[in-house]
């Protein structure tokens, strides 16, 4: 009989958490991470379609940006994604899950494409404006009600707002029904083609500087507001600690309501610049998945507005590229929600090696 | 009466699409990890029944359908798994936030699902259009019971996996409150520090549970393209739609798989309820498909008001758990 004492082994890797990285190496992990996935996607695109890697990403980049269309085309996707994610930084920052965007773009989309249909003798300088405003409000209260119960009865907001996504869709069918044109089709066509009433008009020549505009107006305005603001502070308090808050005196109920009708409201005025701005039309898929992916763009952002812009740019590009490769093939173009996919993964994994870092098992010296 | 029974069969064969989505969340959520990906999962147990299947009857002249109805199910469970593996990785391992995950897995399941689903024929050099005939007579055939009158109809006029559902739901509910594994499963859920002072491998458990639930959760996909839409595929995002019912359907069983049986029917009554009202238009026939998500909010809302202690989500559920960081 032996009696031998069993000793377990320290793990062979464990994970230790990580403050302070400097923002120099952060940024170079988080490239690494979207070049491996870029290539990884290479690689899975040249095994369905046999294109070689390289040239998968240069039909690609020829296909976000081939042409002055093609550039404009993704520079507003990009701004409509930048928007949605913007308006929710807010929420997501206080840590209140507001999946709900897809619903107050909806929202929003109805209430222009409203304006433009019952007003269209209005003169634009009085109807962009009206519309703005009308869409803002529609989309503040769609999120208004999830944000009451939140506050009032601790009520799950992430299935509330998805919930709501789904009421928004279902009245939008409603809408789309009634104002179908012509009859019998089931969709309302672009609104107003003759007079282009409530469309955004031309500036500089663009047809889209008024997207761009907006959006980087917001952009700026959310930096300074979640940065420099006591409202922003007030948030960031909220998101880290709700009973810190409460000790500080900070009324919880009111800061989330207020954040989440000025959240509603920018997904509201998304909503305006997809009908007004880009299709001049509204359907169900107005918001198309946008209000999903801008949360992963605003949560990956850590809410910060450039970054924002640049995980919207890569996700636009990817858009149109893969989408390029896609009728290039013949084959259909949701190959991007694929590869978006993909990306999003890899992303998601660098932040792993950002805040933790791995500590493997030492060799232990000597005997006992 | 007719038009009753019809009703009926409708919501059980819509039912059965959304409580496998739900059963294998409600397996998820116990373990303290809320799945936002389940719509992805579905199509991912889709797309991978419907490919696997199209490629098998493609490649022989007789196939057989119980290997038909077999490579459908494993290749469904099997890809949904790899779903959940994914998931599982990054918000256990890689501590990476759940809900972002979630949505992620949500999106690329869908890109994948759709990409594959409408290059199908492309791909595999036939270009007729996806179809399995053989496994989707083999998912839809139904006993001889179904002959009897009224009750046939009600009862046993549908494919195997309508009580495949059924008996998932009660082992489920079975395995839940009346195994120890079960119990470890939701202590890791309530509590995982705890659970893990009592030497219980949380990670595992985790893992295991999110592996298996999503892999439930594909079957519900497996059932929409095989026998709801007849072993075709459609781009039209409906299988989305159901997941997020699925998801919310967790919810209205307040986080018990015997509720999904008779809750997920309900959901298929109220989804199909305008069908059968006399008078309305088209438009406000739209108004009416509102009604299983108004539901769920008032749930909600009830639940939450109500603050009953055996109505309440898991204690931990959305949390990460890091054992240094107590």
């Amino acid at each position: 009989m032996s009696t031998e004492i069993k000793t377990e082994k320290a793990p062979f890797v464990r994970v230790v958490k990580q403050e302070g990285m400097p923002f120099s190496k952060r940024v170079v992990v988080r490239i690494c991470f979207v070049l491996i996935a870029l290539v990884v996607c290479g690689f899975l695109i040249n095994a369905i379609t046999s294109y070689d890697p390289v040239s998968v990403y240069t039909i690609m980049f020829e296909g976000a940006f081939g042409n002055a269309r093609r550039t404009w085309a993704t520079v507003r996707e990009m701004m409509m994604l930048a928007l949605i994610a913007i308006g929710l930084a807010p929420a997501f920052k206080m840590k209140f899950w507001n999946i709900g965007a897809e619903g107050q773009i909806l929202i929003g989309g109805i209430i222009s494409a409203g304006c433009m249909i019952y007003l269209s003798a209005c003169p634009a300088h009085v109807l962009l404006p009206l519309m703005f405003v009308l869409s803002a409000a529609g989309g503040a209260a769609w999120a208004l009600l999830p944000a009451i119960f939140k506050a009032r009865f601790n009520t799950n907001e992430t299935l509330f707002t998805l919930m709501m996504n789904y009421v928004a869709i279902q009245l939008t069918s409603f809408f789309v029904a009634h104002w179908e044109n012509p009859k019998g089709s089931n969709t309302v066509g672009i609104i107003n083609s003759a007079n282009q009433a409530g469309w955004f008009p031309e500036v500089f020549g663009q047809k889209y500087f008024i997207n761009v505009a907006l959006t980087l107006v917001f952009a700026i305005f959310m930096f300074i507001y979640l940065r420099y603001t006591k409202h922003g502070f007030e948030i960031s308090v909220v998101g880290n600690s709700e009973n810190t808050a409460r000790y500080a005196g900070m009324n919880v109920s009111r800061i989330m309501i207020r954040t989440m009708l000025l959240s509603g409201a920018i997904c509201g005025i998304a909503g305006f610049m997809a009908v007004s701005g880009a299709s001049h039309t509204i359907s169900t898929s107005t918001a198309g998945g946008r209000g999903f992916t801008a949360i992963i763009v605003a949560w990956l952002a850590k809410f910060d507005s450039a970054t924002m812009l640049l995980i919207s740019l890569l996700i636009a590009f990817l858009n149109s590229g893969a989408t390029e490769i896609a009728s290039k093939c013949k084959l259909n173009d949701y190959a991007s929600d694929m590869i978006i996919g993909i990306i999003l993964f890899f992303i998601l994994a660098s932040e792993f090696f950002i805040n933790y870092r791995l500590v493997f098992r030492k060799k232990e010296k000597g005997g006992v | 009466m007719q038009s009753l029974i019809s009703l009926f069969q409708a919501a059980v064969v819509f039912g059965t699409v959304i409580m496998f989505g739900c059963i294998g969340e409600i397996i998820t959520e116990k373990a303290g990890n809320l799945n936002l990906g389940v719509p992805g999962i579905m199509y991912l147990g889709g797309i991978a029944s419907l490919a696997s299947v199209f490629i098998y009857e493609g490649s022989t002249k007789d196939p057989s359908p119980v290997v038909c109805v077999l490579l459908a199910l494993v290749s469904s469970f099997a890809a949904s798994a790899l779903g959940g593996l994914v998931y599982a990785f990054l918000t256990i391992t890689l501590k990476a936030n759940q809900n972002v995950t979630g949505l992620t897995l949500t999106i690329f399941g869908s890109g994948v699902a759709n990409f594959f689903g409408g290059s199908l024929n492309t791909l595999a050099g036939r270009f007729e259009q996806v179809a399995v005939p053989v496994t989707s007579a083999a998912f839809r055939k139904t006993s001889m019971l179904s002959g009897i009158p009224v009750i046939g109809k009600l009862f046993f006029s549908y494919g195997f996996m309508v009580y495949l559902a059924i008996i998932i739901a009660v082992l489920t509910h079975f395995f839940m409150n009346h195994t120890r594994r079960g119990l470890n499963l939701r202590t890791v859920g309530e509590n995982p520090a705890a659970a893990d002072a009592a030497g219980i491998n949380v990670n595992r458990n985790k893992y295991l549970a999110i592996c298996i639930g999503a892999g439930i959760s594909g079957f519900g996909g497996a059932y929409y393209v095989m026998d709801y839409i007849k072993g075709t595929w459609a781009n039209d995002g409906s299988i989305e739609n159901l997941g997020w019912l699925a998801v919310a359907l967790v919810i209205f069983t307040t986080w018990k798989s015997k509720n999904a049986i008779w809750g997920a029917y309900l959901f298929g009554i109220l989804f199909w309820m305008f069908l059968y009202i006399p008078g309305l238009t088209r438009s406000s026939q739209e108004l009416f498909k509102m009604l299983p998500y108004a539901v769920t909010v008032i749930v909600l809302i009830i639940t939450s008001l109500k603050n009953s202690r055996d109505k309440q989500p898991p204690a931990a559920l959305g949390l990460p758990y890091f054992r240094e960081e107590r």
